[in-house]
């Protein structure tokens, strides 16, 4: 607690000068100073201002153009028919994805029974005991795994579920999906755990509350604002991931939203009618890329907004 | 009465099992709970080794079919049974490079202008869009990129990249300019990490301890001599951390490079001319793959890109966890 503070702290021991891999700042200025006049170093320092600036907005450029396409693209291949029709054969005029909306809404539903328990208990596991061997290997293991290749997550579903049982299925993307939130929801979950203050779990083991209905009743809950935006987070991340459904769910042209079946998915039915030689089916892509950035967006505003009332709790 | 007084006070220590102390008596309910957290911690190590398992006992036939070889050799012949990965890594490799070396200066940048100039007012919502950025799907990023970035990249940037003296006549931007091409590739990958390098380098430069940036402008420093001088050289590893971490993002990446790479088992040395990713080359081939040894072989290159992401990633957490520690000592 102290050892945050501490470098701002009044009391903190003094620090050594300023560490430079190159001469001193001092020393620096001070040559400078006899060469030129103070004035070249600020021209440097204002430029270097605007270098910046420029930086910032030609990062921005990106999804200015990206999302102004998309509206200008998609808006107009979005009527009824695409909210409420599943796609015709290719060539043919209108025909939309709403079996793709239900797929993909199906598959975060499976993914997060997957994910959400997992995810939550190890981030449990975590704030509890931290400092423990376990608990270290298990931190650095969730970042690999948040840092694994979603193709990879792919052939492994396909390898584990999809060869076995001879079909592609819903559950197996639901699975690699799910598998794909476990990182996210844990690493949120540790640290909405963490800030939840001591006192609070003391109170009530003192009550006499025992250990896990502590942890469950009065330390998660107190933590669910924050473990709910991570969750959202994690479910905007894999409600476009396309590579791991590729292999397993496969995609359907008809309704379906079995998890025995193969099942059509937003992000996929973009990347087919993408690659397809149809402009109506390109059409159809925009539409469905405009609704599924949509969708991101607003689950990511949620989670945003989620974070916001947490602080207004006042769990710090 | 004396006795509940004297019961042993209870703390929150993880393996105090405070029998005494429960009005419910729950003993058993405690360490059910403690089963099922560990029980879902080991699940990640669990899946992990399961997903290692399973693609190393797939990729097994074809590792052992050519060894080292597999790795160097650029013959991929599936009629054959004749399979050699070099194409796909070569491409993977270029194409994450591109992707840095465009993307690590303004993702700098942009780190550098949020924590050290922008005006509080304006750093909320230009942080907000460069985030937003890392939650566009890959999907939506190929459509856009197939779309409107190649068109552009093929009418417009190609030729002016050919007609530049000297480095235009290099191998480098040689022969036609069809549009599905490494260029294209490494350019959208650069969009896709620069959201990753900034807010990695964002975070590490805003935990460089204000004594630092204090003592620089005590000396006299401009601003900006304090960032380069001071703040950057203090957060280096950290920063260095976040573009690997954008190396990683970029190496796995796999709906927009397949979208835009032109999917060619080729080594070319133009930019300009169309190749594969390791990721790419899984995501195309992989339906259709019906041999044994073409399954095999794409599961050994999805094993390949499994170790060496595993590795890139544990390399860039290594360095910010280093950086965040020394920030708080």
């Amino acid at each position: 607690m102290t050892d945050i503070n501490a470098p701002r702290g009044p009391a903190s021991p003094p620090k050594p000068a300023v560490r430079t891999a190159r001469p001193s700042v001092m020393q620096r200025a001070a040559a400078e100073r006899t060469q030129t006049t103070i004035g070249r170093r600020r021209v440097v320092n204002v430029v270097m201002v605007g270098v910046t600036f420029g930086a910032a907005i030609l990062a921005t450029l990106p999804l200015i153009f990206i999302l102004g396409h998309l509206i200008v693209a998609g808006a107009s291949s979005i009527n009824v028919d695409f909210f409420t029709q599943i796609p015709k054969p290719p060539g043919e005029a209108g025909g939309g994805m709403a079996n793709a909306m239900v797929g993909t809404l199906v598959l975060i539903l499976a993914a997060s029974a997957f994910g959400l328990p997992i995810g939550i208990g190890a981030g449990l596991y975590l704030a509890e005991n931290r400092g423990t061997h376990l608990a270290n290997a298990v931190r650095f293991l969730s970042d690999v795994l948040n840092g694994l290749p979603s193709i990879v997550m792919g052939i492994f579903a396909w390898q584990f579920l999809v060869k076995p049982m001879a079909k592609f299925t819903a559950l197996a993307g639901g699975i690699a999906l799910g598998a794909m939130m476990i990182p996210l929801v844990t690493r949120t979950t540790e640290e909405m755990i963490r800030i939840v203050p001591v006192s609070l779990r003391e109170a009530a083991l003192a009550l006499g509350y025992s250990r896990w209905r502590t942890s469950l009743v009065v330390v998660l809950r107190t933590a669910l604002p924050g473990i709910v935006t991570g969750a959202l987070v994690a479910v905007s991340r894999i409600a476009g991931e396309t590579a791991p459904l590729l292999f397993t769910v496969l995609g359907n042209q008809f309704w379906s939203a079995s998890l025995r079946e193969p099942i059509a998915a937003l992000p996929l039915q973009i990347f087919n009618f993408a690659i397809s030689p149809y402009d109506q089916q390109h059409a159809l892509a925009w539409a469905g890329a405009l609704v599924l950035i949509g969708i991101v967006l607003i689950i990511s505003l949620a989670a945003r907004f989620a974070t916001r009332s947490r602080f207004g709790l006042g769990g710090d | 009465m004396v006795s509940e007084a004297a019961r042993p006070v209870v703390t929150t220590r993880p393996d105090d099992t405070g029998l005494g102390a429960r009005i419910d008596g729950s003993a058993i309910g405690d360490s059910i709970y403690r089963w099922m957290t560990t029980a879902f911690a080991l699940g990640i190590p669990i899946l992990l080794l399961f997903i290692a398992i399973e693609i190393g006992a797939a990729a097994w036939p074809a590792l052992k079919a050519f060894g080292f070889g597999f790795l160097t050799s650029s013959d991929w012949d599936p009629p054959h049974n004749i399979f050699g990965a070099a194409p796909a890594i070569y491409g993977t490799i270029v194409s994450s490079f591109i992707a840095l070396l465009i993307a690590t200066p303004l993702a700098l940048g942009v780190a550098i202008f949020l924590s050290e100039f922008a005006p509080s007012w304006l750093r909320q919502p230009v942080a907000f869009l460069v985030d937003l950025l890392a939650a566009i799907p890959s999907v939506v990023y190929g459509l856009w990129g197939i779309f409107v970035l190649q068109p552009l990249l093929r009418d417009h940037v190609m030729p002016l990249l050919s007609a530049i003296p000297l480095l235009g006549q290099t191998p480098l931007f040689e022969g036609p300019a069809y549009g599905p091409s490494m260029l294209s590739a490494g350019l959208i990958l650069a969009i896709m990490v620069l959201p990753f390098i900034s807010a990695v380098s964002r975070e590490v430069l805003m935990a460089v301890p204000r004594s630092q940036r204090e003592a620089a402008l005590a000396l006299g420093a401009t601003k900006w001599e304090m960032i380069s001088d001071a703040v950057v050289p203090y957060a280096r590893s950290g920063i260095i951390g976040g573009i690997i971490l954008g190396l990683g993002r970029a190496l796995g990446e796999t709906m927009a490079v397949t979208m835009l790479i032109g999917n060619v088992h080729k080594i070319s040395a133009s930019l300009l001319a169309p190749g594969y990713t390791m990721a790419s080359l899984i995501a195309n081939e992989f339906a259709e793959a019906t041999g044994d040894l073409h399954l095999s072989a794409l599961m050994a290159v999805g094993a390949v890109l499994f170790v060496v992401t595993l590795i890139v990633n544990g390399l860039a957490r290594w360095l910010v966890w280093r950086v965040s520690r020394e920030g708080q000592s």
